[in-house]
């Protein structure tokens, strides 16, 4: 469970957070959509503890996260651009990684052969295509088998065969009854997963709900247009 | 009448003779059990045989050509009356005594022995201790002072005295003495034509030698070690001074050699180590510095003024903070042909002279020179920028301050 | 931190400017050896360029590791590990890898050439041990200024201007000030400022091996019986440590507040 309570951010004048409170405890996907400064990283870097709160609280299964870093053992992040040590080769990035999360049994076979990343695996990072590198990024994701998943902009740099396959396993992991948070501009992409789309905007939840609540309420077939809608709708008030 | 004054003739001729041949015991159970008294009983010629023991005495007069040694290690206490040895007759020996607890006086100079207008005299393997003076030769000629060794225990230069004193005293032998902690080690006044020769000077107050209106002196093969100033001439004419050893003489004032007004001097073969001012000199003229070895002092040369015609040539200068201050017009003085530690010129035509003149004077040595504290910043980062900068265009040191010459190799001294 | 630590030293281990810094090293020790005859010589020269070079390159490696591995920071940063950990172990990482680099560039060299049995083994050794500090404080301040400059220019900017202060302003302000003052007694002045600096402080203790003469001769008491005393190393040692300790604390301090 997330219970994110009367969040604000202010980077020096700049008040990006201005109020958020949010509660998220069943599971499923939940996308965090709203436009470009909306506060949409500021509130996934808050969760993870990366950004300090200016006030407000959050809450990971009913305990604060201020001062604590050990709740983020129950969390999977996938930055939104993964830059690795450019010395090390892909397989000693997943070892190092486990090491440093404390679980060197995880097996990321399964996940590489998935992903088609046999062959890259003796290769240094920084020698990788971006979208290699993404793939590598979303194995280091899904390895660890948490219960919370953050994924800023999956999509980024995946070739369609790639694409289909995060679809299939982003579901899977809903299967396993977690929560999955997913920022993404690919609206297809998020009308295809989500379960529940949270409409960041200027630091505000303005809307909540599902994909189909948001079409209706716009009259607008699609999400795209939904969106787009809502946002033309904000510009003109 | 005839035969009589025959005879006392004959006598008078064979009385020397004889004496040469007596010697006067004195031992501590002897019928003469004073040295005092040996004096007394001797004849001119003779030889008083000091046996072991300590004698106390005090104001001892030779005056006759006596010869006054102990083979024992006899010691004489003075007990802190007064001077102990005082000889006035010419071809006086005393030989192998310890001496100890001379007096000390505000008003007069007491020393362990005196020699007074004498001739031929010979001193030697003493072992003074904690004497006010030791040694003092007083219008003495042709006398020999040798293998002594002085110990003092000066703390100050005012309540101290001098090892070995030379006051009017020409033509004598200094030699393979020590003078370990009195005010001047070795001190010469209008002193001239000595040669001092492989003496060790140490931890003394002032001077390890100190030279005043003296002229013509030798100086060879000695070393100082620690003192105030290894050598100071002053006012002094014609010195010559080889293969002498000077060693950290550390110290604000502390300096290798001091000359002041000195005139005519050659200062060859001398090596110069660790001390704060190797040589410093003001108000010299025709002064020849050659094939010495200035290693790794702070300043090598302090030319304080006034110094004309100087002649540094042939001399290696070693790892020293500053190799030269300088103050003052050039006066023709000249610093062609020395090694330089610090010269990184090149030498094309590989004829062993570097191809470009060497600036021996920093800026930085102007800069300690107003604010001694600033020496702290020596080898900073900033100071080499600052000499640098000098050395590309000199704007506080004399421009014609250079070695014109300097050799690429560190000099073999012949 | 450790495993921080680990990998941030196996990072630059591995990179090729830990080979150059150390090869440059090495061949330095090489040439001032074949070059010098006396060993004091060669420290001497030794100690001229460490007194300038370990700050500059302690700088520059502080810095640049700090935005190189800005990303992967916040990687770290998403992972069930405590934040002083991570940046305390970076800067280790750095501190320790460079420190490896003089220790090892010079002293193979000066070993093979036999150190051990000479004189000098005591400057040779108070030199290294400077060198690490000096390597400490300067990676430490660097990147302590690159964690507060999201900016790299900036950071990379200031960075190098501390150094250069350091190295180079911080002594001539204290030459003015010495010249501008000089009708007064500046001994403690002298003294305080040059343990101030830490590159200053190292030069000094450097020069009290190997230049003493000038230095005790010219400076009068305070100097001589501060320096040559065992409370002066003592103290002198104090400051460098704690010179050392102080841009960790503002690290660790820091780190804690920061967002990313």
């Amino acid at each position: 469970m997330i219970e994110i309570i009367d969040l604000h951010k202010n980077f020096g004048k700049n008040e990006v957070l201005k109020g958020i409170d949010l509660t998220i405890d069943s599971k499923g996907v939940f996308a965090i959509l709203g436009p470009n400064g909306s506060g949409k990283t500021t509130l996934i870097k808050s969760i993870l503890g990366m950004v300090l709160p200016t006030s407000g609280e959050i809450k990971i299964n009913g305990s604060s996260i201020k001062k604590n870093w050990e709740y983020r053992k129950s969390i999977d992040y996938l930055p939104q651009i993964a830059n690795f040590p450019a010395n090390l080769r892909v397989k000693e990035l997943f070892k190092m990684i486990k090491d440093l999360r404390k679980c060197p049994d995880y097996d990321e076979t399964p996940y590489v052969k998935r992903l088609g990343l046999e062959p890259h695996l003796d290769k240094r990072l920084s020698n990788l295509s971006g979208g290699t590198k993404q793939k590598v990024n979303l194995t280091l994701t899904f390895l660890f088998d948490s219960p919370f998943i953050i994924l800023d902009e999956p999509t980024t740099g995946l070739d369609p065969a790639a694409l289909i396959i995060l679809r299939e396993m982003i579901q899977e992991e809903k299967d396993k009854g977690k929560i999955i948070l997913v920022t993404s501009h690919i609206m297809n992409f998020v009308e295809e997963i989500s379960d529940e789309i949270v409409f960041l905007l200027e630091g505000k939840v303005y809307f909540r709900g599902s994909g189909d609540d948001l079409k209706e309420e716009t009259n607008q077939p699609s999400l795209e247009m939904a969106i787009a809608n809502l946002l033309k709708e904000t510009e003109y008030a | 009448m005839y035969k009589k004054t025959q005879l006392i003739i004959l006598i008078g001729f064979l009385i020397p003779f004889f004496s040469m041949a007596t010697t006067i015991e004195v031992c501590q159970n002897c019928e003469i059990n004073r040295i005092a008294k040996a004096i007394e009983l001797a004849k001119e010629g003779d030889t008083i045989l000091v046996k072991k023991g300590t004698y106390q005495e005090t104001g001892l007069t030779i005056d006759k050509p006596l010869t006054l040694k102990t083979e024992e290690g006899a010691i004489i206490d003075g007990q802190n009356q007064g001077e102990i040895i005082l000889i006035t007759s010419d071809g006086v020996t005393i030989d192998g005594f310890e001496i100890i607890n001379v007096g000390s006086s505000h008003l007069e100079d007491y020393s362990a022995v005196r020699i007074r207008r004498s001739e031929q005299f010979l001193i030697q393997n003493l072992i003074v201790r904690n004497p006010f003076f030791a040694i003092y030769l007083e219008k003495s000629k042709n006398g020999i002072v040798r293998n002594n060794k002085i110990y003092g225990n000066a703390k100050s230069e005012f309540n101290s005295g001098n090892g070995i004193q030379l006051w009017y005293s020409h033509e004598n032998l200094i030699e393979n003495n020590e003078v370990l902690q009195m005010r001047d080690g070795i001190y010469f006044e209008f002193s001239n034509h000595n040669t001092i020769n492989n003496n060790i000077s140490q931890n003394n107050v002032r001077y390890g030698l100190h030279f005043m209106f003296s002229h013509n002196d030798l100086i060879k093969g000695n070393s100082y070690i620690n003192n105030g100033a290894g050598i100071a001439i002053m006012f002094s004419k014609h010195m010559k001074m080889h293969h002498n050893t000077f060693q950290d003489n550390w110290g604000s004032a502390a300096y290798g050699v001091l000359l002041k007004e000195a005139v005519d001097a050659e200062i060859t073969h001398n090596t110069f180590q660790r001390n704060t001012t190797a040589i410093n000199v003001e108000g010299s003229t025709r002064i020849n510095y050659k094939h010495n070895d200035f290693i790794s002092n702070g300043w090598a040369i302090n030319s304080r003024g006034a110094n004309y015609k100087n002649i540094f040539t042939k001399n290696n200068f070693l790892n020293n903070s500053f190799d030269l201050a300088y103050k003052g017009g050039m006066n023709n003085n000249s610093f062609n042909g020395n090694y330089w530690s610090d010269y990184n010129g090149y030498d094309l035509n590989r004829d062993g002279i570097g191809d470009v003149p060497y600036r021996p004077v920093k800026l930085f040595s102007h800069l300690v020179h107003k604010s001694p504290e600033a020496i702290i910043l020596l080898r900073s980062m900033f100071i080499d920028i600052v000499d640098f900068s000098e050395k590309v265009s000199p704007v506080f040191t004399p421009d014609k301050l250079i070695d014109e010459s300097p050799s690429m190799k560190m000099i073999t001294h012949d | 931190m450790l495993k921080i630590l680990k990998y941030s030293f196996f990072d630059l281990i591995r990179s090729r400017w830990s080979y150059v810094y150390l090869i440059f090293y090495f061949l330095l020790s090489v040439v001032l050896l074949f070059l010098n005859p006396s060993l004091s010589k060669a420290i001497l020269t030794l100690m001229n360029v460490i007194i300038l070079l370990v700050p500059l390159i302690g700088t520059i490696f502080g810095v640049m590791y700090y935005y190189n591995s800005k990303e992967f920071t916040e990687l770290l940063l998403a992972l069930p590990i405590k934040r002083s950990s991570i940046f305390l172990g970076q800067f280790f990482g750095v501190a320790i890898s460079l420190s490896l680099s003089l220790i090892l560039g010079l002293g193979i060299p000066f070993i093979i050439y036999g150190i051990f049995n000479s004189t000098a083994i005591l400057e040779f050794s108070l030199l290294i041990l400077l060198g690490t500090f000096l390597s400490f404080i300067f990676s430490g301040i660097s990147y302590y200024i690159a964690l507060s400059n999201e900016n790299r220019i900036k950071g990379f900017g200031f960075a190098i201007l501390v150094w250069l202060f350091m190295a180079v302003i911080y002594d001539g302000i204290f030459l003015i000030a010495l010249n501008m003052f000089s009708d007064y007694p500046l001994d403690k002045f002298a003294l305080i400022a040059s343990l101030s600096n830490p590159i200053d402080l190292s030069r000094v203790m450097m020069l009290l091996k190997l230049d003493i003469s000038a230095l005790l001769g010219y400076t009068g008491a305070l100097f001589k019986n501060f320096f040559g005393s065992n409370m002066g190393s003592i103290i002198a040692f104090c400051i460098l440590v704690i010179w050392t300790v102080f841009p960790i604390l503002a690290l660790k301090i820091k780190s804690a507040k920061k967002d990313f």
